[in-house]
């Protein structure tokens, strides 16, 4: 997969690629929390929004350099993700969905009526400054390799949790939590951490997606770009370590070349979603490990 | 013009109307939403398009067929039962023995796939929709002008509402529903048809949305995206009232709608957000929601 990512761009369109990365990225984060942790929250959007808002607010108001501009939009989403889990953490299975669902719609119409977001224009002309001091990231190639390097470095740290003790935790936990109770786990912290971490990792994406397009606007908060992540996790196969990536290359490239059948685009998204749900639910990399014989 | 807490009159009880008429479209829709998911255990995120749809079926009747409200009243809720009766037939019967949560991502798809579908052949402005001439018009109250129509959809939802309770809670059939709810393999031992009680409560459900979207018609306008940011709201005026609770998402759906109102009135840039802040501390006090059991 690196080596793809890493030839990719003579042939791709390296700002699609770049996109495609931050929506994997964002959709490693979402698989996360439904495929390990088992809770399907319907609000990640927030954390997208929210990360993509401060960081630009960071990158253009206050003139942070782009490093710190991520991290303060990182931090901002993962803030966001404390007190939200704090507060959805309490239900689970279909009341956790809709409770994150109402909380990412209050989080997004503050972003519609807040000044610093100008509303439907949102923050554009997001400037993107020197990386360290010495690499300007108006070179389109040196920003491909800054997203590709912190890309890979949230997989990286996503796989290391899954095949850690506290993954196996949670997996644990996803399969039967009373015997999870019963054991002596602490289901709730170990809940919250997936779900900020989940939400912190939303939120590198939804800062870099923001200095990669040099614009935050309010799409990025709406309960469809939310809708959309779990669609691209779905087609990817949820629970499987490279499925999101593929499920939002695949979701991306069919936004990017279907994009003048206009409201096409919704009813093939849905489609999708009908067709996975009743018979493809493995998911595509799913489907290619059972038949490879190994998991994916 | 007498004011009440620095508000005239006119504008407070204008308010509370608007709030009102909100209310009883959070009702009919939280009703339709709480009778599906008492029985089926699925979220009808489709809600808000069938919604919609009954609007638009209405519209069509309307200018292509030349039928007027009263017809539309009858005919729509049918026809878009029976659309859902075949989604429930076709696709979600297939999904009782999985994870609850894949019924809520198939009728996500399925309000994708409708309102993409409605949205290419329409446009995203809205459409017309006369008011039938006996119920336009208003009379004037003194404190208030009254709009008849407004107060036929009022009375026309609490009547609904009060006569769903009622067949739910108070007849043989609604407690056949109810022990269906609870325990469908025995329910199905004594004889039962569980499976047809199942595709005909979520006819039931969807012809409610559709009743709600055709009352809808002459007031909002009849565009495809009207369904959308709605059913939100709604899913939260659900989750505030109690999920499985008939009483508690009318009464919820009311009181909200009048909540919604009066903020409207005294603190207008917070009436978007009101509903949810109220879900979030509801959530922190009875997680099970204000008439809901805990399950």
């Amino acid at each position: 997969m690196a080596a793809f990512f890493l030839l990719a761009p003579l042939a791709v369109y390296p700002v699609f690629l770049m996109k495609a990365m931050c929506f994997a990225l964002f959709a490693c984060a979402f698989n996360l929390l439904i495929g390990f942790g088992g809770l399907l929250s319907f609000g990640h959007a927030m954390f997208l929004g929210t990360a993509g808002y401060a960081a630009a607010h960071a990158a253009k108001v206050w003139a942070f350099p782009p490093e710190f501009a991520i991290l303060f939009g990182t931090a901002a989403a993962a803030g966001l993700g404390l007190v939200t889990g704090l507060l959805a953490i309490r239900r689970q299975g279909i009341y956790f969905a809709m409770i994150t669902l109402a909380l990412s719609q209050m989080v997004y119409f503050f972003y519609l009526q807040a000044a610093f977001t100008h509303g439907e224009d949102g923050i554009q002309a997001v400037p993107r400054g020197t990386l360290f001091g010495f690499i300007d990231l108006a070179n389109v190639w040196a920003m491909y390799f800054t997203v590709f390097t912190i890309f890979l470095a949230g997989f990286v740290l996503i796989y290391r949790v899954i095949h850690s003790p506290f993954g196996q935790v949670l997996k644990a936990i996803r399969e039967n939590e009373q015997r999870a109770i019963s054991l002596g786990y602490d289901i709730n912290r170990y809940k919250l951490l997936a779900y900020v971490l989940s939400a912190t990792l939303a939120g590198l994406a939804g800062a870099t997606k923001a200095l990669v397009f040099q614009l935050a606007s309010l799409t990025d908060a709406h309960w469809s770009m939310s809708g959309e992540v779990v669609l691209m996790t779905l087609l990817g196969g949820l629970g499987t370590v490279f499925g999101p990536v593929a499920g939002a290359f695949i979701i991306i490239s069919l936004e990017t070349y279907l994009a003048q059948l206009g409201a096409w685009v919704t009813i093939v998204q849905g489609i999708i979603f009908v067709i996975c749900v009743l018979t493809f639910r493995r998911g595509v990399i799913g489907e290619l490990g059972n038949w490879l014989k190994k998991p994916l | 013009m007498t004011e009440i807490f620095g508000v005239p009159t006119q504008a407070l009880f204008g308010q509370l109307l608007i709030g009102l008429i909100n209310g009883s479209f959070y009702a009919l829709l939280s009703l339709g939403l709480a009778v599906i998911f008492g029985l089926l255990n699925i979220i009808n995120f489709t809600h808000g398009a069938q919604y919609m749809m009954g609007a638009f079926v209405a519209y069509l009747l309307a200018n292509k067929a030349g039928m007027g409200y009263w017809w539309s009243l009858a005919i729509v809720p049918l026809a878009v039962g029976v659309t859902g009766v075949v989604i429930e037939r076709l696709m979600l019967s297939r999904l009782y023995k999985l994870d609850h949560l894949y019924g809520l991502l198939l009728t996500f798809g399925l309000a994708l796939i409708i309102q993409g579908l409605f949205r290419n052949e329409y446009g995203t402005s809205g459409l017309p929709y006369s008011m039938p001439e006996q119920l336009s018009g208003g009379r004037n109250l003194g404190f208030m002008f009254l709009p008849n129509y407004r107060a036929w959809v009022i009375v026309a939802s609490l009547v609904t509402c009060i006569v769903t309770w009622f067949v739910i809670e108070r007849t043989k059939l609604g407690s056949y529903l109810r022990a269906a709810t609870e325990n469908p393999a025995l329910v199905q031992a004594f004889g039962i048809n569980v499976p047809r009680m199942i595709t005909l409560t979520y006819g039931f459900g969807v012809a409610l949305a559709a009743l709600a979207g055709v009352m809808a018609a002459p007031i909002y306008q009849v565009s495809p995206q009207m369904g959308a940011d709605l059913i939100i709201v709604v899913f939260a005026v659900v989750v505030i009232g109690g999920m499985g609770s008939i009483m508690g998402s009318i009464l919820t759906g009311f009181g909200l709608g009048l909540v919604e109102g009066l903020t409207k009135v005294f603190y207008p840039e917070a009436s978007n957000t009101v509903i949810f802040v109220i879900m979030a501390i509801v959530l922190m006090i009875k997680p099970a929601g204000l008439f809901g059991t805990q399950k």
